[in-house]
């Protein structure tokens, strides 16, 4: 949407070649500088063969583009068994004349070198390899190896130089693959020859926890994004997560849904919230969050629609227990497919992993409504600033699909604590349960914070929990009753 | 370029040479390369080896076999083990070797 509107302002259109890699695409503006040498570079088992490989598979059997990929290193059987599980058949592809692997095998001590020589081999072998099949993509991976094979490295420096303006005369999008090099970008300076379009890729264990990156470090002719974006290799391969992937341009629905407590629909405009919106349910432990949620999604489920419940802290029976002893009885909704439970401890894996595993499971069961029980253990897994990206991601997400989510966050007793102020911004509607203490009995009281696009009650009132479920109602506070006027 | 014909195959246990010369037209340094060659060989194996000069223009497809990537590259098919030499033979000493014909002492 929003990137093409963009490029058409261009003058001159950049042609770019779609790598077909989710998230890829949209942080390019496209895809690849189409007929011209990008380079990808990072340390070992970052990705890079994975992406090379990817971007020719998906050019070849998406884009009608074949694809030659040569090897220094490994053969044409290791790399159709690296990939077999993800699901690319590149024998089958080898005979519809789609790709061809060619494996350039260079042995140090095979080799004298005794004069003058260039590389015209190689330019032959690739010319040869590329007009048999027409291929529109090349992928080199890595060449790097020539530099341990060969000493002459004013002849191999030249020749490279030539072979990049050769893959570019040829019209090819490549891929050239490289290893990343300590205070240089990489090892052996490529970066001098191949100048359109850099890529970084980063993979960094930090407190356990490991993350993979990566980062466009230069792309002419293009506005990109700078920033790193977070990928993961996923069973089907690699999945670019960009942060904003959608504008800011979602649809506002004007629905409203039930709170599944009529008081509390009272107080946010006699409606209850906004269809597809974000609610913030924060409040200190043991005040009932996890109830009105419950509360919520019960409401929903006799509807007849679907909830996916994440939670983060207790077990899918520990909550069905805890909410049939308030009366709210999940368990039917359960039975009937209507409610879904997804456990998982935020420690579990990595920021990226969760968001992902939550991607898929939303467009797996595609449901109404989505519960995030609770958030506030992220704040463990990561920085502030990534856990509150990660959830601008997921409610951006959320929103472009019209799903009602709930978020549920502890806080300290007294203040807010950070990670509720810093995600607080995003939610379009903010409950805050309190305890109040009075006369030596604790009361809970619940408020409406914020609640953007309706006239909502500004009142606080009482929220108990009962056998016959949730009750709010106005506040016992001995004689004193502060009266405000509601909005 | 032609095949060079061996001049004469000798029957005895004398190790026999069975080299393959890749070049990609008759560009200087290919022309140079098999001046060179036939020096060396004449020199040092005579009536021992058997040249093939294969043009890489003309046939592509044979560049993966022999996995070449330089031009010129020299390929000691036999005897085993395979050996490659690449450049225009201009250094003799290098080229020999690479043919293993000055033994390491």
């Amino acid at each position: 949407m929003t990137p093409a509107k963009q490029t058409k302002k261009q003058l001159k259109l950049l042609s770019k070649a779609p790598t077909g890699i989710p998230g890829m695409d949209e942080i390019t503006g496209g895809g690849l500088p189409q007929g011209r040498p990008t380079l990808v570079a990072g340390g070992a088992g970052c990705g890079k063969t994975l992406f090379a490989m990817e971007f020719l598979v998906n050019g070849a059997i998406q884009y009608d583009e074949p694809g030659v990929f040569v090897s220094f290193e490994e053969n044409a059987d290791e790399l159709a068994q690296n990939v077999a599980s993800l699901g690319f058949d590149l024998k089958k592809l080898g005979k519809q004349k789609k790709l061809i692997i060619d494996h350039v095998r260079v042995e140090r001590s095979e080799i004298e070198e005794t004069g003058d020589y260039d590389l015209e081999g190689l330019f032959i072998r690739l010319g040869y390899a590329i007009d048999s099949i027409g291929a529109k993509r090349v992928v080199l991976d890595t060449i790097e190896v020539l530099f341990s094979a060969l000493t002459n490295q004013g002849i191999l420096r030249a020749e490279l130089q030539r072979l990049f303006r050769w893959l570019k005369d040829k019209g090819v999008s490549a891929v050239i693959t490289a290893e990343r090099g300590s205070g240089t970008m990489t090892r052996f300076g490529l970066e001098e020859y191949v100048a359109d379009c850099v890529i970084l890729l980063d993979h960094r264990v930090n407190e356990q926890m490991s993350t993979r990156r990566l980062r466009i470090v230069k792309y002419r002719g293009t506005l990109h994004g700078t920033n790193e974006y977070p990928f993961l290799i996923t069973k089907n391969g690699i999945s670019v997560l960009p942060i904003t992937s959608l504008g800011l341009d979602h649809q506002a629905p004007a629905g409203r849904v039930s709170t599944g407590i009529k008081e509390l629909d009272d107080m946010l405009g006699g409606k209850g919230y906004f269809r597809g919106s974000s609610i913030l349910l924060s409040g200190t432990a043991g005040t009932g969050k996890s109830s009105l949620a419950a509360a919520f999604v019960d409401a929903a489920c006799r509807r007849g629609e679907h909830c996916l419940y994440f939670a983060f802290e207790e077990s899918a029976n520990q909550i069905l227990r805890n909410m049939q002893s308030i009366g709210i009885g999940l368990a039917s909704h359960v039975k009937k497919g209507l409610l879904t439970f997804h456990v998982a401890r935020p420690t579990l894996y990595g920021l990226e992993m969760h968001l992902v595993t939550m991607h898929d499971l939303i467009q797996y069961h595609k449901p109404e409504i989505v519960v995030l029980d609770p958030i506030t253990d992220f704040f463990a897994v990561g920085s502030s600033v990534e856990v509150k990206s990660a959830i601008t991601r997921i409610i951006d997400f959320l929103k472009t699909n019209q799903i009602t989510s709930l978020f549920i966050s502890y806080t300290e007793e007294g203040t807010p604590n950070e990670s509720v102020v810093g995600v607080s911004s995003l939610i379009d509607t903010w409950i805050s349960l309190r305890n109040l203490e009075n006369r030596g009995e604790r009361q809970r009281g619940l408020y409406v914070l914020k609640s953007r696009g309706m006239a909502h009650s500004n009142q606080i009132r009482s929220f108990e929990l009962t056998d016959a479920g949730i009750k709010i109602g106005a506040l016992d506070l001995a004689g004193r009753r502060a009266e405000f006027n509601p909005a | 370029m032609e095949k060079s014909k061996p001049r004469a195959r000798s029957r005895s246990t004398e190790k026999t040479w069975e080299l393959r010369l890749y070049v990609a037209g008759q560009t200087p340094k290919s022309l140079a390369a098999f001046a060179n060659l036939k020096k060396i060989c004449e020199e040092h194996m005579a009536g021992q080896y058997h040249i093939e000069v294969i043009d890489l223009i003309k046939k592509p497809q044979l560049a993966s076999g022999d996995q070449i990537l330089a031009i010129p590259t020299l390929v000691r098919k036999l005897p085993a083990p395979i050996r490659k030499i690449i450049g225009d033979l201009s250094d003799t000493e290098r080229v020999l070797v690479g043919l293993n014909l000055r033994e390491q002492k």
